[in-house]
């Protein structure tokens, strides 16, 4: 294999613990404790270690990673290590202070999360009650402190009729970038599918909403736009590649290619407390697995894209079909395409709105996910 | 409220707070780092953007820029004015 060099980012999920419950989160049904996490010492250790291998940026994610009272001399120990840092937050648990605080110890920049544009369904689709306005103070304190901010939209059926609204409300809260996504799904999303997937009309307005949007705004607001891929005719091309730009590292200490790898139940992760970053992303058999293209089944492997998608997305092939290493179902080239697209037109039309909101109680019982697609 | 940022002779340039010029020493290259951005600068970018200090306007970075590369001024003019327009609209840099 040629020289894999070291991701330019590297994801630290602090925690799995979070005041909100978005039945689309993006951390995996089995909910780690706070009792499993990895301490401050062993934090800092990693952060040290992977700016050592050429990491650049670091992002603080969670759970709710504000939910550490440790953040600030994690954030001081990145920015130490001349690591840009980032903090995505649901905002509802900072103070001013605290922010201050945080960004007095190097913070560079705040990714706030807003589960809908008003406080009725953003705090219903959170789970949250109050959080809409807690929100609201998180933005201007980091306005006001001269971080720039980012806001975070997750969209889907129950509230993509509001995107020009949270168009406006980013500009409105003077954000210098707002990311729109459409819900991948896995883990959390995977089992409230029904509930949040979009009519294919819905898909077709918001794209055109957040192009018009784009030109109207330029130079002003900057917007990434994640489009779902279950209506697409070519896979994503998930994480530019498995292992090939990106790692994760997990609250307790595992080193995953991305936020949803744990979807896949017959790989094992090695943990920082075992072993050296590099030794686990440049050997681990869960990083090899689907590393580069000799994985590959046909069509993927003389496919021409086959470096552009890289195969599309492992978790959605696992999650859909049962076998990882298996063809993105979300390229047409799959034979269980037209069944997926099938799938997502009868939910988007026929699915209840009701949720099975995030909660460890609930990742335990959630061991039956919905059926997989046959062809 | 925010407002795009135009460029001309006597715009000053600077990189906004969130927004900064690194050395990777990994690959051997300079960057800026910004939120969930990494750009990676060719040498003519770089010479445009480390004189970016918030003090020299855009004219005295063309000057500054004609004296050190005797190449003609309006042609120096047109490849700055580009570079920090399409960096002002990114938001990683203010003027």
């Amino acid at each position: 294999m040629t020289d894999l060099g070291f991701p330019l980012a590297i994801l630290a999920e602090l925690t799995h613990r979070c005041p909100l419950q978005c039945p689309y989160c993006s951390n995996p049904l089995a909910l780690e404790a706070a009792s499993a996490e990895l301490s401050t010492a062993e934090w800092k250790a990693v952060i040290a270690e992977a700016a050592d291998l050429g990491a650049l940026q670091i992002h603080f994610s969670g759970g709710e990673p504000t939910a550490r009272r440790d953040l600030e001399e994690l954030v001081a120990a990145a920015a130490a290590a001349g690591l840009y840092t980032n903090l995505i937050t649901a905002g509802v648990l900072l103070s001013r202070e605290r922010l201050a605080a945080l960004a007095e110890a190097g913070l560079d920049h705040v990714q706030l999360s807003f589960q809908d544009s008003e406080a009725a369904g953003c705090d219903r689709i959170g789970g949250y009650k109050g959080g809409f306005e807690k929100k609201l103070d998180c933005a201007r304190w980091t306005v006001e402190l001269g971080l720039p901010l980012t806001l975070n939209m997750v969209v889907h059926r129950q509230n993509l009729e509001h995107l020009p609204e949270m168009l406006a409300l980013a500009e409105e809260l003077q954000a210098r970038r707002v990311e729109i996504a459409h819900v991948q799904y896995y883990g959390w999303a995977y089992l409230n599918r029904a509930a949040l997937m979009p009519t294919r009309e819905q898909l077709e307005d918001a794209t055109a909403v957040v192009e018009a949007a784009r030109e109207r705004l330029k130079g002003v607001l900057v917007i990434d736009y994640v489009v779902p891929d279950y209506y697409a005719r070519r896979p994503k091309s998930c994480m530019g590649g498995w292992g090939r730009q990106f790692l994760n590292i997990s609250p307790a200490g595992k080193v995953l290619p991305c936020h949803a790898a744990e979807s896949i139940t017959n790989l094992t992760f090695d943990r920082v407390q075992e072993k050296s970053l590099r030794e686990i992303w440049e050997h681990s058999p869960a990083f090899n697995a689907y590393r580069g293209t000799d994985w590959m089944p046909e069509p993927c492997r003389s496919c021409e894209r086959k470096e552009i998608d890289w195969g599309g997305c492992r978790c959605q092939a696992f999650a859909l079909t049962g076998e990882a290493g298996t063809i993105d179902p979300a390229c047409a080239l799959s034979p269980l395409h037209d069944a997926l697209q099938a799938l997502a037109t009868t939910e988007s039309a026929t699915g209840e709105g009701s949720f099975t909101y995030r909660s460890r109680k609930a990742g335990e019982a959630a061991a039956r996910l919905p059926e997989r697609i046959d062809s | 409220m925010n407002g795009r940022v135009t460029i001309t002779e006597a715009s000053v340039p600077g990189l906004p707070t969130g927004v900064k010029l690194r050395f990777d020493k990994q690959r051997d290259q300079w960057v800026i780092l910004a939120p969930e951005r990494l750009f990676v600068l060719d040498a003519v970018a770089l010479e445009i953007v480390k004189r970016c200090d918030g003090q020299a306007s855009v004219a005295d970075i063309v000057d500054d820029l004609t004296a050190a590369y005797a190449a003609p001024r309006d042609v120096i003019l047109k490849d700055v004015g580009a570079l920090l327009q399409d960096l002002a609209d990114k938001r990683i840099l203010a003027a």
